[in-house]
C-alpha cells in the first residue's frame, strides 16, 4: 500500500439511479434484485429499453435554472448537494478554494446538439433559429461547472472523458489530486444524460449491441446465454473525497478508503474490449494497493450484456482471480441498466454498503449462464451473506480501449 | 397587435423563462432585468423568442429598446402592427 502518501476515504455519496435518489433505497433495491427500467420513445429511433432517474429535480437550484442548464448539470446538482449533506459536511467547512470537482463523463454534448439540430429542423434549418444556450450547455466541464456554480465552489472543475471508464477515472483524478494537495476535498463522480440522445441508441444498434426484451426490465442479461447487449440508463453519483485525517478530525462517517486504482489501454480496437489489459488493469490496481486476489470479497463487473464484452471480461477475471476461492463476483448493470460515464461509481456505491451489512447484492436476469463467462462465486438472483466484506473491487471498461479499476476497503 | 397584447406576449415570454417571476410589482419603466433577476441569457432568450413567434430579427444596436417593459411595447408596437 502506497503508505508515505495520504490516505482518501469517501465520506459521502449522493446518486441519481433509475431506481433510487438515494443509496439506502439503491441498496435494498440491488439486494432485492429489483430493476426499474423502463421503455422510451425517442425521436427518430422509437421505442427501447433504457433506465430513467426519478428525483427531486428542483431541491436545489430553480426551474430557471434546470432549464438554462442541461440534464447532466440537473443529475449533478442533485447529487453534489446530496453528498455533501450525506457526509454531514458544511460547504463552508473547507475553503471554496480547496475543493475540486472532477466529473467523468462518456459523452457530452450529444442531446443538446440533437436537440438544437432538431429546433432548427422546425425553421428550415436557418441557423438564426440556433440557441445562444448551445456553447455553456456543451463545453465539456459542463456538469462540472454547473456544481461549481450551484454551490458557489471556486477550486478547479472539469471533466474526465473516459468513455465508460469515465466514473473510476474521475474518482482517481480525486484521489490523486488530494494527494498532489492541490484540493482539500473533492467531489468526484461521474454523470450521464445519454438516455435523451436517439444518437447513442442509434448507434448501439447498428453495432447489434443495443439489449432487447418484451419486458424491459429483463432486456439487459449479462452473462446469459441470450444476451444482446446494453442497456442505456442516465444516472449521476458524486462522491465527497477527504484526506483519512481531515475526516477523523469531524468525526465524520467513513464509507471506505480507496487503497488502489489502476488505468491502461488496450491499444487496439475502437469497441471490441481485451481481456489481457483488463487483468493487467485489475493488478495494477492489486500491486497498488498491496494485496493479492485472496483478499478482494466482491469483484462488481462491468460486464453489459454484450456477446464479447462479458467474455472478455470473464476471461480476465478467471486470469486474475481463478484461484481465489474467497471472491464473489456480481453485477449491477443487469439491475440498472449501464449509465454509462455514471456506471463506475454508481455501482460502487452500490457495493459499498457490504462493509456493514456483509452482503454481496445479486445479478439479476440470467437464466441461462454462458459456459464462457461461468466463474467461481458468481452471485445470481439472491444476496450472498459472507463473514465479512473488507475489500471491494470495481471494474469499469470503455470504448477505444480503456480500462479501470477500483479497489476500496472498509475502514475500521 | 395592441399595446396590451405586446405587454402580454413579453411576460408570457418571461414566464416561460422563469415560472416563478413574480409580475406584481413590475413597473413597467423600469428596466426588466434588475427587477426580474434577468441576465444577458436571458434577454437573448427574449430576443429568440420574438424572432421564433413573429419572425422578428432585432438588431444587436436595437436591443437597449427592450429594456423596460413600456420601451419594449413602443419599440415592438409598429413591428407587430399587423400581427
Amino acid at each position: 500500500m502506497e503508505t508515505q502518501l495520504p490516505r482518501i476515504v469517501i465520506t459521502g455519496i449522493g446518486l441519481a439511479a433509475p431506481n433510487a435518489d438515494n443509496l439506502k433505497t439503491y441498496r435494498e433495491k440491488l439486494l432485492n434484485g429489483v430493476s426499474e427500467i423502463t421503455e422510451i420513445d425517442l425521436r427518430y429511433f422509437g421505442r427501447a429499453p433504457a433506465g430513467i432517474c426519478s428525483f427531486q429535480e428542483t431541491k436545489y437550484r430553480k426551474k430557471k435554472e434546470n432549464k438554462r442548464g442541461t440534464r447532466a448539470g440537473c443529475l449533478g446538482v442533485y447529487c453534489a448537494n446530496e453528498a455533501l449533506a450525506d457526509a454531514g459536511l458544511d460547504i463552508d467547512h473547507y475553503k471554496r478554494s480547496r475543493i475540486g470537482v472532477y466529473v467523468g463523463l462518456t459523452e457530452h454534448g450529444t442531446v443538446e446538439t440533437e436537440n438544437e439540430v432538431y429546433n432548427i429542423s422546425q425553421y428550415d434549418y436557418n441557423v438564426d433559429y440556433w440557441t445562444h444556450h448551445h456553447n455553456p450547455r456543451t463545453v465539456l466541464n459542463n456538469p462540472a461547472g454547473e456544481i461549481t456554480m450551484n454551490l458557489g465552489i471556486t477550486g478547479p472543475h472539469y471533466s474526465i472523458g473516459a468513455a465508460c471508464a469515465a466514473g473510476n477515472a474521475s474518482l482517481i483524478q480525486g484521489v490523486q489530486m488530494m494527494r498532489l494537495g492541490e484540493v482539500d476535498m473533492a467531489l468526484a463522480g461521474g454523470i450521464s444524460e445519454s438516455t435523451g440522445s436517439f444518437g447513442i441508441f442509434a448507434s448501439f444498434q447498428a453495432q447489434g449491441a443495443l439489449g432487447s426484451a418484451p419486458d424491459p426490465r429483463e432486456a439487459c442479461r449479462p452473462f446469459d446465454n441470450s444476451r444482446d447487449g446494453i442497456v442505456v440508463s442516465e444516472g449521476a453519483c458524486i462522491y465527497v473525497l477527504e484526506r483519512l485525517e481531515s475526516a477523523l478530525a469531524r468525526n465524520a462517517a467513513i464509507y471506505a478508503e480507496i487503497i488502489g486504482y489502476g488505468m491502461n489501454s488496450d491499444a487496439r480496437d475502437y469497441v471490441l474490449p481485451f481481456h489481457e489489459r483488463q487483468a493487467e488493469c485489475m493488478e495494477l490496481a492489486m500491486e497498488r494497493a498491496g494485496i493479492t486476489p485472496d483478499d478482494v470479497d466482491i469483484i462488481n463487473t462491468h460486464a453489459t450484456g454484450t456477446k464479447q464484452g462479458d467474455i472478455e471480461e470473464c476471461k480476465a477475471i478467471q486470469q486474475v482471480f481463478g484461484q481465489s476461492d474467497n471472491t464473489y463476483i456480481n453485477n449491477t448493470k443487469s439491475i440498472i441498466g449501464h449509465a454509462m460515464g455514471a456506471a463506475g461509481v454508481l455501482e460502487l456505491a452500490g457495493n459499498l454498503p457490504a462493509f456493514q451489512d456483509n452482503m454481496v447484492h445479486p445479478s439479476i436476469n440470467c437464466r441461462d449462464l454462458d459456459p464462457e463467462c461461468k466463474l467461481k462465486n458468481m452471485v445470481f438472483n439472491e444476496p450472498v451473506t459472507l463473514d465479512s466484506v473488507d475489500i471491494i473491487l470495481n471494474n469499469s471498461f470503455g470504448m477505444v480501449g480503456i480500462n479501470s479499476v477500483i479497489i476500496v476497503k472498509k475502514y475500521q | 397587435m395592441t399595446r396590451d397584447a405586446i405587454k402580454d406576449l413579453i411576460l408570457e415570454i418571461i414566464e416561460d423563462i422563469d415560472e416563478d417571476a413574480d409580475f406584481d410589482s413590475l413597473q413597467s419603466d423600469k428596466p426588466l432585468r434588475d427587477q426580474l433577476d434577468l441576465d444577458s441569457m436571458d434577454f437573448l432568450d427574449i430576443v429568440m423568442e420574438l424572432r421564433k413567434r413573429h419572425k422578428l430579427q432585432i438588431p444587436e444596436e436595437d436591443y437597449p429598446e427592450l429594456a423596460t417593459l413600456d420601451s419594449c411595447v413602443n419599440y415592438l408596437e409598429p413591428l407587430l402592427a399587423d400581427a
